[in-house]
């Protein structure tokens, strides 16, 4: 089993080099960073383009620049944005911002998911079924960008309703925030509950159908019967030997979850103005930047990897066969 | 959210058209039942039938709308800036006087063609190369598994963000190309799973035996036999698609200012979407319904073309069907997935 999950471990290293170094080489070619620049009014002399393109290691080939790169990112060294501010100074408090966002979606979309799941599947064409598929399909068909505009929406009636501002929409904390603890901890879940039910809500929605039809097959098979046959009750035995075969394909899944719910953080931090990974690629792309858009993919495949493995991780301790 | 979705729900599928003898022969005779029987099965399912007719309907207005209306999507009406719905403006007004309604059927117009399109490039070219990789093994088979694998670390919504800005001058229909080929991979890799079960079939090993050339195999044997995931994932394509260019948009990455999508109209009009909800809410409301109707298409072909589905029969009977031939095959794909990836 280690020699399995050590494999699998190298293979996603290989893969998260070559993933950045797919999007450094994208970003070198196509961004043009020297343009805002050159539109100056009255136009700088050529000399001063020529030092910033110096500056940017332009006049370097792209996998020389990709290894200078790369070898200060492996000693902490990110490189400068092209305003010239240090990545690494800013990094850390966005990896914070948007790790908390995708940790608490994940955790709540996989738990809520699997439950929703499973319990669509025991009830079979009920009400709660039909109830919890026809709500999975209109989820599963809103953009993340609209559902969190939606929700937006609906949180201002309510805070209208209320007379006070129950939920926050804008950013993560209120900015020069004053008071206890416990009041800061409370404002803190104030801006956090909107980001997060949009991010969930599309996870919950996605593995509760995998989950539905798992369960369904896993309720029609012999070893179920053959449990219950035994003695235990239909409870014990749906969860005991039901809920951990069905989980096993789940588990692939895991890791291709995280991948999207990356693409849809990006939306949730834009929307409500938290200042996290996802939000800086939109501006390091748009201020034609490739050391934060490599810097951010780094991010992601080094995500990607995580969750891979541990969905690895998780497969080998559901599946006896991949032990062996 | 859909990319993974597409490889459960073929997965479904798979388990029915390589585990049971689909149609080995091509009678035409039996042809016709067939898809008589499909065609059945498929009208019997309201939901999708109802998603079918609303596809159409939504593509037939976003054509009409414009004709019938006196505006067009670039002109503006000086006396009416930022009017809530009215019977001269059915949807309302922008800031600059824009007509909503018709700002809106070019959107949807433009948002259907795109997914169109690039549901039914992906999922050739997917069926090309999966097809490919299945049945040749050896280099080929590694370099698309590597590809795959890659899409999955780099996501492909962040390569097209990144190669976005060098192509705003190049219009729409460049756009449509790079979506298709970021979005292929996933159904490859089923495509390739189904391709090396069909491979070891005998009515493939007696086309090989009898000379036929590879690729003669793999168009009149191989992929006939999973015409039904393929229409099937072409579909759930299609609402990937739509999704995916209209988030692409919103961020100014995808279709650009003088054109408009469903996606840009949505960004446009959330900034003041709390006092001007007219300008975001149309275009909201019909991609979630075109995007739901497609999905329900796709949910009901599924029912309708695999075999394995009993969704309308009685519940007894499909637990005994399914329940022995899913165990048999799920093995067998898990297999061949984890193999892929190691």
């Amino acid at each position: 089993m280690t020699g399995f999950l050590f494999r699998r471990l190298l293979n996603y290293i290989v893969l998260c080099l070559l993933a950045t170094f797919l999007a450094f080489s994208l970003a070198s070619l196509t961004f043009h960073p020297l343009d805002q620049l050159k539109q100056r009014n009255p136009p700088p002399p050529a000399a001063t383009i020529q030092a910033k393109a110096h500056e940017l290691r332009l006049d370097q080939p792209i996998p020389l620049r990709f290894a200078h790169w790369m070898g200060g990112a492996v000693r902490g060294d990110f490189g400068e944005t092209i305003n010239g501010t240090p990545i690494t100074a800013e990094l850390g408090r966005r990896v914070g911002v948007s790790l908390r966002l995708f940790l608490i979606g994940t955790v709540l979309g996989i738990g809520l998911g699997v439950l929703v799941g499973v319990v669509s599947a025991i009830r079979q064409y009920r009400f709660s079924d039909y109830f919890a598929t026809l709500l999975a399909f209109v989820v599963l068909s809103t953009p993340v960008f609209l559902l969190g505009t939606l929700l937006k929406f609906g949180a201002l009636q309510l805070n209208t309703a209320a007379g006070t501002t129950l939920l926050n929409f804008t950013g993560e904390s209120t900015p020069n925030f004053t008071g206890s603890f416990g009041a800061a901890v409370l404002d803190r879940l104030q801006h956090l509950v909107l980001p997060t039910l949009t991010i969930a809500l599309g996870q919950i929605a996605l593995y509760s159908r995998y989950q539905r039809s798992a369960m369904l097959d896993v309720l029609g098979s012999d070893f179920l019967r053959t449990a219950q046959a035994k003695g235990l009750t239909r409870r014990r035995a749906l969860f005991k030997h039901g809920l951990r075969t069905a989980l096993i394909p789940m588990a692939t899944l895991f890791a291709f979850g995280f991948g999207l719910l990356i693409t849809g953080g990006a939306f949730t931090e834009q929307l409500f103005s938290w200042y996290g990974m996802g939000n800086w690629l939109v501006t390091g792309i748009t201020t034609q930047d490739t050391n934060i858009t490599a810097t951010v993919t780094l991010f992601v495949a080094v995500c990607v990897l995580v969750s891979g493995w541990l969905s690895d991780l998780l497969y080998a301790v559901l599946d006896p066969r991949v032990r062996l | 959210m859909t990319m993974s979705r597409t490889e459960q729900d073929a997965a479904g599928t798979l388990e029915s058209a390589a585990g049971s003898p689909v149609e080995p022969g091509f009678a035409p005779g039996a042809a016709t039942t067939r898809g008589r029987l499909v065609l059945r099965r498929f009208l019997r399912n309201r939901l999708a039938l109802v998603g079918l007719v609303v596809v159409v309907l939504l593509y037939v207005t976003a054509f009409l709308g414009p004709a019938i209306s006196p505006w067009t999507y670039d002109s503006q009406d000086y006396t009416a800036f930022l009017v809530p719905p009215s019977p001269s403006h059915w949807f309302g007004t922008t800031q600059i006087g824009g007509d909503v309604f018709v700002q809106t059927m070019r959107g949807l117009q433009k948002s259907l063609t795109i997914g169109l399109l690039v549901g039914v490039i992906s999922t050739s070219v997917a069926a090309v190369v999966g097809a490919a990789a299945g049945y040749f093994g050896g280099w080929a088979d590694r370099a698309l598994m590597w590809l795959v694998d890659l899409l999955l670390v780099l996501p492909s919504f962040l390569i097209l963000a990144i190669l976005s800005p060098g192509l705003q001058q190049t219009g729409w229909l460049i756009f449509v190309v790079l979506l298709a080929a970021f979005s292929w991979m996933i159904t490859a890799r089923i495509v390739r799973g189904m391709t090396l079960s069909l491979r070891e079939r005998e009515f493939v090993k007696a086309a090989r035996f009898m000379g036929e050339a590879p690729w003669r195999i793999i168009a009149r044997h191989i992929l006939p036999n999973m015409a039904s995931l393929l229409i099937i994932d072409a579909t759930i394509n299609v609402g990937t698609a739509v999704l995916t260019e209209t988030g692409l948009s919103y961020f100014g990455f995808g279709v650009q200012p003088p054109d408009v999508s469903l996606g840009t109209l949505i960004r446009d009009g959330t900034q003041s979407a709390l006092t001007t909800p007219w300008l975001f809410l149309p275009a909201g409301i019909l991609l979630i319904v075109s995007v739901l109707a497609v999905n329900f298409v796709g949910d009901g072909l599924r029912d309708a073309l695999d075999p394995s589905s009993t969704r309308g029969r009685r519940r007894e009977r499909r637990a005994k069907a399914t329940a022995g031939r899913r165990a048999a095959v799920s093995v067998d794909e898990r297999t061949s997935t984890s193999g892929a990836v190691a």
